[in-house]
């Protein structure tokens, strides 16, 4: 006796089919979609309440970035410069531009400048530039060109599997240490050789040590 | 899932649960099967219980009398697991849960799908120049002062926001270490509770006002001379202070300064009048000791200087292999307390027989005429214990010590130096010195005076620079009614409580990390109390208020004390040194000299005072953590087990097993307790090794006005003290009145089950077999695991824990607290055993109830090599470091607990509900250390060995290309320790303190026999009794494990 009809086969077959491809197709696209920009946001411009363009700053006039971003090399974050340090040039130039007068506004009542924050980790990530900056980590190599930014964006996805690939393996982005804040910098001999160099002179730890949790989670 | 009945948890009735404070979480669904919690209806005769059970035992510790008495509902609880989930059979079944678990863990998944909201950064305008976001914290020095003497500590400080103390090592009374006290300050100052405004008779007031009426009222008082001014302040040692305040009398001579402390050191302070004839302080010398005897003295966690004293102390409890330099304790203690835990003989009195009991060893030591005429027949054993010890004085002269507690009358304190004089201790390891007190008086006369003032009108203005006298004040002075009889009452204190609404003003108190002052030491070293922070509130010091009656112009507190040093700290150099000062946190050359004073003949006994008509005896002690009272709004004091009862949240009325067999008492039994005809309604807490006889009951709780804490916590000791019978009140009558009072104690939670956890032995058995904390187990043959290996090659963390010198004083927990960000959670939480500390200290007894041994010691995670927590994790959340931590990774943590499961030391600790959220008041946000996560609910935490320091240490000896120092690093537990007890380091390099202290023959690990390889180790214990003087019951504890397992 026929209780199903003979097509339930076919049914069968492809809804089983589609349940495995269906179940991965939504799990791929869940994978990518939080790899995404749309999540991580890279690439994205952000604005800010100044149109503050690094490109001219960093690029066009060539002011390093210890300038501003004073205690890169010694704690855990850049900085960012107090209203103070802006104040330095455009007291004497531009000094009366209308672009400037939030700088000139918080330097007159003493209310801090409120930016945008761009590259944001989780709060439970203690990321720490002065270790990577000493170790011949460039600001280029997670920050992108800096100086070819107007606007500033995050170029990298700042995902945990980003950071993983170069603490597994530093050497394919060591550069000198006076190479550390220079832009496009290109090394003149093979990345790898120099990069196994380097590691070894600067004394990085073991890739078990380098992605042991507790380096950057508390 | 079928163990999840076990735990109920749900144990509340309705009416009795009045804890105040944290958010009351929701109770699990409905009410499950007898909760072990409950007081149980049963009255225990745990004495012969006791006996029986000891020698059963074989003398094997015990954490509590219901352990050894072994009832069914014990075992009930020892088998529950603080954290496992607390499930209702008749609610929701098997099969429900599991789907209710499927959905939530799908959902949870979707949590993940978040985009963080975009994020300020706001920096300064001008940055100051020494102040780097990101880097690292400052450093800065200040002093705290505590009945009357100040402790020197550094403030850390992350821009500008203080949020952890540190005892300055330059300092004489901290010498680096720090008490519960100034660490839980800084939780004081961010206290959300805070008085904020000025007030006038409960309405908002600006500071002009307030100096309009203060001047009108001074200059009223001007005709007769301040004839009707009196000022009312705590214990003070501030110089500048001090000097105000003479400023103040020179221009009005009629007016009083009236000075009380309610646990000050009234007796102290008599008794050296009594025996020199004049006020002079006591400089105890413990490391110069090698025999001490402590008359009711609990010298390790009170008085003066006892961050010092237990650094003394301790030094003398390190012990080579041959057993030599250990020092002696002897207690004869009614309240059982951490000295009496640390003694090698402790002698239970009740508290007014010590006083007996000096008069017998003074005559014994040859101070014939002290007599014990009027002391009545005593036990042979005491008689024994009196003419052992004389001999063991009589043997060490010179290098002996007495010392006298606070609670007994000042004829023992002058027995005591008499007896110390007699020894020839005077010079050697006791010295005199002028007291660090500005002008010690005798407080109780002068507030009975300032009392009768106030009630026959002559009073008309009443300035009360802090203190809390109408809750602490002798209750027959009835002060809060008498203080109704003042003209002008003003009271400054940081809360508004019971004296600010008797008063017509209430200025808000500056925190000490908010003001300019200055304070001595028990030595007299003076230091600047430098504020960290401005005023929150807008809070004033004392300074400013009293600046304020005076004419000149306002002055800053600032300018006051600088004034006062400026002679001091010499004209040209001025700046220099006071900023050399200020950076140090002592003033140099300020130590008192010592003094040369003789002792006076022994005071005579007073008459026998008529046997207390079968009454009990009364102790009236100052709270071990929330002291007088002052600390009772402070969440982080409250929750701190006490030592030894281990109670959380409450006092209570403490009585031995003896007593409540006799009065049919159980645990948690509510009691009326009448003494002078005043009474208390107190629960009962049995502590073993109290005074038969005698109730110690602790003032401080009972607060009626102290915030969201302290409010209704407790009952009101100070109800039943009166000036006659301060510290101890004959003829106390108890009453059962048939309720009960729920109370939260920890000695019982994350319980390791009777294995031989603490290892102790006298030092003769030590010297004999220094190996002895070896016998008792046997860890497995090395290379046997079933565990990966992890590299070898890198620093490997490790912690050394020398119980011989742990005194058990709690630094430790609220150290790691303050650093970690742990939350409280509440008596609620507590009672069902989910306290967050990431460090508890284990209590454990030994012997029979009457009078036990004590062991304490304090348990962090022990970062196993081979981590039993780890291989269960699904989500590897909890994992091994390169570095040997076993480390925790909240943001991977699902919640499923089976870590904790597997944990055989019981160290993990669960939010089960969202306790972080109290971070979120304005002011607790500044609490928090940026360096450690906070962590969110359904997460798993517990000790990290402070990785952030150690990270913090790590990057910058790797930036400064360095190796990285021993010592260099270490965690907030050991930093804050005054005993020493605790040490980490670097087992990878063979010098480092931890890896010689591992190498210590009496080292051992807990649980070896499980093969987990802890980081953390202990090292034995080892007493050192009097071989005239056989422990009374105890059996030799080591000795009779090895006739157990039968080796040596």
């Amino acid at each position: 006796m026929q209780i199903f009809h003979r097509s339930t086969n076919t049914i069968s077959r492809v809804s089983l089919f589609g349940a495995v491809f269906f179940i991965g197709i939504l799990l791929w696209l869940f994978y990518d979609l939080e790899a995404s920009p749309w999540t991580t946001q890279q690439n994205v411009a952000r604005n800010q309440p100044l149109q503050f363009s690094h490109a001219h700053h960093a690029g066009a006039i060539g002011i390093d970035c210890r300038y501003c971003h004073t205690s890169v090399e010694k704690a855990a974050f850049a900085g960012i410069p107090p209203t103070k340090t802006c104040m330095n040039c455009h007291s004497q130039i531009w000094a009366q531009s209308p672009y400037l007068e939030p700088v000139r506004a918080s330097y007159r009542t003493g209310e801090s400048l409120q930016w945008n924050r761009v590259h944001d980790l989780p709060d439970f990530v203690y990321f720490n530039h002065a270790i990577h900056v000493n170790k011949g980590v460039g600001c280029e190599t997670c920050h992108g060109r800096v100086d070819q930014m107007p606007l500033m964006w995050q170029a990298a996805p700042l995902q945990m599997a980003w950071c993983l690939e170069c603490h597994r393996n530093p050497e394919k982005y060591l550069r000198p240490k006076d190479k550390v804040f220079t832009m496009g910098f290109l090394p003149a001999e093979d990345q790898l050789t120099m990069g196994r160099r380097l590691r070894k002179e600067y004394g990085l730890r073991s890739e078990a040590l380098l992605t042991t949790c507790s380096t950057c989670h508390r | 899932m079928s163990d999840g009945a076990r735990e109920t948890g749900n144990g509340e009735k309705p009416g009795t649960q009045s804890r105040p404070g944290l958010p009351v979480y929701p109770p699990p669904a409905a009410m499950p099967p007898p909760d072990p919690l409950e007081p149980q209806p049963e009255v225990l005769d745990f004495r012969a219980l006791a006996l029986r059970r000891a020698d059963e035992r074989g003398g094997r510790p015990w954490r509590s009398l219901e352990e050894l008495a072994n009832t069914p509902e014990f075992s009930a609880m020892l088998h529950r697991d603080e954290n496992a989930v607390a499930l209702d059979p008749s609610g929701v079944d098997r099969r429900d849960l599991f789907k209710y678990l499927g959905a939530s863990f799908a959902l949870a998944g979707l949590t993940a799908c978040t985009r963080q909201p975009t994020e300020k950064i706001v920096p300064y305008v001008r940055q100051p120049e020494e102040i780097i976001p990101g880097g690292h914290p400052l450093t800065y020095a200040t002093a705290m002062t505590l009945g009357g003497t100040a402790t020197g500590l550094l403030i850390e400080s992350h821009q500008g926001r203080p949020t952890k103390a540190e005892g300055n090592p330059l300092h004489p009374a901290s010498l680096g270490a720090s008490d519960v006290f100034s660490q839980a300050s800084l939780y004081g100052l961010y206290d959300p509770d805070r008085s904020q405004t000025l007030l006038y008779l409960e309405e908002i007031r600006p500071w002009p006002a307030f100096l309009g009426a203060i001047h009108a009222a001074i200059e009223a008082e001007r005709a007769g001379r301040g004839a009707g001014l009196r000022l009312l302040t705590e214990t003070v040692c501030s110089p500048t202070l001090a000097r105000q305040i003479q400023e103040l009398l020179k221009a009005l001579p009629e007016a009083k300064w009236v000075q009380w402390e309610p646990a000050g050191r009234h007796n102290a302070r008599e008794g050296a009048r009594l025996a020199f004839g004049e006020y002079v302080e006591a400089i105890p010398h413990f490391d110069r000791a090698d025999v001490i005897v402590s008359l009711d003295a609990d010298f390790l966690s009170s008085g003066p200087a006892f961050l010092r004293a237990t650094r003394d102390f301790s030094s003398r409890r390190r012990v080579g292999a041959d057993g030599a330099g250990l020092n002696r304790l002897y207690a004869v203690e009614s309240t059982p307390a951490n000295t009496g835990a640390k003694a090698d003989h402790r002698l239970p009195l009740r508290a007014g027989e010590v006083e007996g009991f000096a008069r017998q060893l003074a005559a014994a030591v040859g101070l014939g005429e002290a007599g014990a005429a009027g002391v009545g027949p005593s036990a042979p054993e005491r008689v024994k214990f009196v003419a052992a010890l004389a001999e063991d004085l009589a043997k060490h002269r010179g290098r002996s010590l007495i010392v006298a507690g606070d609670g007994q009358p000042p004829a023992v304190h002058a027995l005591a130096h008499a007896m110390n004089a007699a020894l020839g201790n005077v010079g050697a390891t006791v010295e005199f010195a002028a007291p660090p007190e500005a002008q010690p008086s005798d407080q109780l006369a002068d507030l009975s005076a300032l009392a009768s003032d106030m009630d026959a009108g002559r009073v008309r203005t009443l300035l009360i620079l802090g203190g809390n006298p109408v809750f602490t004040a002798p209750a027959d002075f009835r002060f809060g009614e008498r203080l109704q009889k003042v003209g002008l009452r003003i009271h400054l204190s940081p809360h508004v409580d019971e004296t600010s609404v008797a008063c017509h003003w209430h200025i808000p108190e500056a925190h000490f990390l908010e003001s300019w002052s200055d304070a001595r030491a028990f030595d007299g070293t003076a230091s600047i109390v430098q504020p960290l922070i401005a005023p929150l509130y807008g809070g004033r010091s004392a300074h400013e208020v009293l600046a304020a009656t005076s004419t000149e112009p306002e002055r800053s507190g600032y300018d006051v004390v600088r004034d006062t040093w400026r002679p001091f700290l010499g004209g040209a150099d001025f700046e220099a040194a006071w900023r050399r000062a200020l950076h140090d946190g002592v003033i140099p050359g300020t130590a008192s000299v010592s003094k040369n004073v003789t002792a006076r003949a022994v005071p005579a006994p007073a008459p026998a005072a008529p046997p207390a008509s079968g009454g009990l005896e009364v102790i009236f002690r100052p709270d071990p953590m929330i002291h007088d009272g002052r600390f009772a709004n402070n969440g982080w004091l409250q929750e701190l087990p006490k030592p030894l009862t281990k109670l959380t949240w409450d006092n209570a009325a403490i009585v031995s097993p003896a007593t409540a067999g006799r009065h049919s008492l159980a645990k948690e039994d509510v009691v009326r307790l009448t003494v002078g005809g005043r009474s208390v309604d107190a629960a009962v807490w049995i502590e073993p090794g109290h005074a038969d006889d005698s109730v110690t009951v602790h003032f401080g709780y009972g607060r009626t006005r102290a915030g969201k804490f302290g409010t209704g916590a407790g009952f009101n000791a100070y109800a039943i003290r009166a000036s006659g019978a301060l510290w101890i009140a004959a003829g106390g009558q108890i009453v059962k009145t048939g309720a009960t009072h729920p109370l939260a104690c920890t000695q019982m939670h994350q319980n390791m089950e009777g294995r031989d956890i603490v290892r102790a032995a006298n030092v003769a058995d030590f010297v004999r077999d220094p190996q002895f904390a070896h016998r008792l187990t046997k860890s497995p043959e090395d290379g046997e695991t079933m565990y990966p290996t992890y590299p070898s090659d890198t620093h490997a963390w490790a912690m050394a824990i020398d119980l011989n010198q742990c005194v058990g004083c709690n630094a430790c927990v609220v150290a790691c607290q303050a650093e970690n960000n742990i939350p409280v959670v509440g008596k609620d939480q507590v009672r069902r055993g989910r306290e967050m500390h990431w460090l508890r200290i284990d209590h454990y007894y030994g012997g029979e109830p009457a009078n036990p041994q004590h062991y304490l010691q304090p348990v962090p995670c022990m970062h196993c090599e081979k981590a039993p927590c780890e291989l269960v994790c699904p989500v590897e959340a909890t994992v091994h470091s390169a570095e040997g931590l076993n480390d925790m990774v909240y943001n991977r943590c699902v919640g499923t607990r089976y870590c904790s499961n597997n944990c055989p030391y019981k160290v993990r600790r669960f939010n089960f509900y969202h306790y972080s959220t109290q971070f979120r008041a304005p002011s607790l946000q500044m609490l928090t250390n940026p360096d450690v996560t906070v962590r969110w609910r359904g997460v798993m935490e517990k000790c990290t060995y402070c990785v952030q320091r150690i990270n913090r240490v790590k990057i910058d000896s790797e930036i400064g290309n360095r190796t990285i120092r021993d010592g260099e690093i270490t965690t907030a537990c050991a930093q804050a320790c005054p005993a020493n007890a605790i040490v980490f380091g670097d087992l990878s390099d063979p010098a480092s303190r931890v890896a010689q202290m591992r190498k210590d023959p009496r080292t051992y690990a807990l649980l070896e026999e499980l093969g987990t390889r802890p980081r953390t180790t202990y090292l034995a214990q080892v007493r050192n009794p009097n071989p005239a003087l056989p422990e009374p019951v105890r059996r030799d504890w080591p000795t009779s494990f090895r006739e157990e397992t039968g080796q040596l």
